[in-house]
């Protein structure tokens, strides 16, 4: 009962409280580039919490069971990176064998996911947070895909009434993208507090 | 052959100043953009920050440029990443030995760095068609115009939201601080409204 009550608790709190794009700023070019339409941008948030959730385990399992086994760590952002370029390649190739139109409209972008912040910096997080639990590291990498997820759809649901607004020659695109995300992530700092 | 050498000067800097304003990574190809973000609360992490990366961008662009006839098309993205990793892991431990505290307030946005759009970019935009003058020339550029945007964000964000610059008094005595200038609100926000003051200045159609 304790074990389940921390894990809600840490999935809760990587989807609100904390959320990456809003209090982390982690994943923001996809955030900026992919958030224009809403079926694409949850088509981007699905590939992202895919990957999140197995590079977050995987790099967990390496980096518990073998470079702090064998006193590597100073190889950690070397093996994470890879592990992570490995994920993507694998996404990329199922998409592409079973759904193709998807991958079609992703373009550029799903390679790009390998540098997304996002995925790396969860990795770096849980290690940061001294998370020694693999169920819970789990948990946690899901719920940062999910909370990415979110960020970015209740984005793209805003911008496709934003192309109707009107908005100042200069602002528009990028500049006034931040803005709305800075809204964003002050409505969410009503959150905090909420749980620890 | 003077003309020639006159040539290459020009050239030179030419690449040296568009990473400073026509390219700048942050405001012109919107690269880059967690690191702005995240360590702007204050001048003094942004210049870290800033210096980490024109490190990171020098180092990756050499190899980089060094080995660019080597490389296989299918595995340069994964050399360019590995290079890049690497000189981050340097950086990271020279933080952590030589400045603990500043290592500590920057936290995981240094191993971040491997992920930063620009490095990457640069990498494969020049470093990998370019000899190594023209690459070397252009991660200093790039890595000066990227710095400078960085503390120009912090300045405008750590002035008003403690009144001070590098921690010394600037604003006068009766200026209330706005504390959301420090919290994510403020990185957005501002960020956005530099760009878009950027945008009006030089006439850019979005």
């Amino acid at each position: 009962m304790d074990t389940l009550n921390i894990l809600i608790m840490g999935f809760m709190s990587i989807v609100i409280v904390n959320n990456l794009v809003f209090t982390k700023f982690l994943g923001i070019c996809p955030y900026l580039g992919v958030s224009g339409r809403i079926d694409m941008a949850f088509g981007m948030g699905m590939a992202v919490t895919f990957v999140v959730t197995l590079s977050g385990t995987l790099t967990w399992m390496i980096d518990h069971w073998i470079l702090m086994r064998l006193g590597l760590e100073v190889t950690r952002y070397v093996c994470f990176i890879l592990v992570i370029a490995g994920a993507v390649q694998l996404v990329e190739m199922y998409l592409r064998k079973f759904f193709p139109v998807l991958y079609e409209s992703f373009g550029i972008f799903l390679p790009l996911i390998t540098t997304n912040c996002a995925i790396l910096g969860l990795c770096l997080f849980i290690n940061l947070w001294g998370i020694n639990n693999l169920l819970e590291a789990v948990v946690l990498s899901f719920g940062a895909g999910i909370g990415f997820t979110m960020a970015i759809c209740i984005m793209a649901g805003i911008r496709e009434n934003l192309n109707l607004a009107d908005v100042p020659q200069c602002l528009k695109g990028a500049p006034i993208t931040l803005i709305t995300a800075g809204i964003l992530a002050l409505a969410f700092m009503g959150f905090a507090g909420m749980i620890r | 052959m003077p003309n020639n050498s006159e040539a290459n000067a020009g050239f030179y800097k030419d690449t040296l100043l568009a990473g400073l304003w026509r390219e700048n990574p942050v405001f012109r190809l919107l690269l880059g953009m967690c690191p702005t973000l995240a360590v702007t609360a204050a001048v003094k992490p942004a210049l870290t920050m800033g210096l980490c990366v024109i490190f990171v961008l020098l180092c990756s662009n050499l190899i980089v440029s060094l080995m660019r006839n080597l490389l296989k098309p299918h595995l340069r993205i994964l050399m360019f990443t590995l290079t890049i990793s690497t000189f981050v892991t340097i950086a990271d431990l020279f933080l952590k030995a030589f400045v603990p505290r500043m290592s500590e307030t920057l936290g995981p946005y240094v191993p971040l760095i491997i992920v930063n759009c620009i490095i990457i970019c640069r990498a494969e935009a020049c470093a990998s068609k370019n000899p190594l003058i023209v690459s070397i020339i252009d991660a200093l550029g790039m890595g000066a115009g990227f710095t400078l945007t960085l503390c120009v964000l912090a300045g405008v964000r750590e002035l008003l939201s403690t009144g001070k610059i590098f921690e010394a008094q600037v604003m006068p005595d009766w200026f209330v601080p706005w504390a959301a200038m420090s919290m994510p609100v403020g990185a957005f926000i501002t960020l956005g409204l530099l760009l878009g003051l950027v945008n009006a200045t030089t006439g850019k159609k979005a």
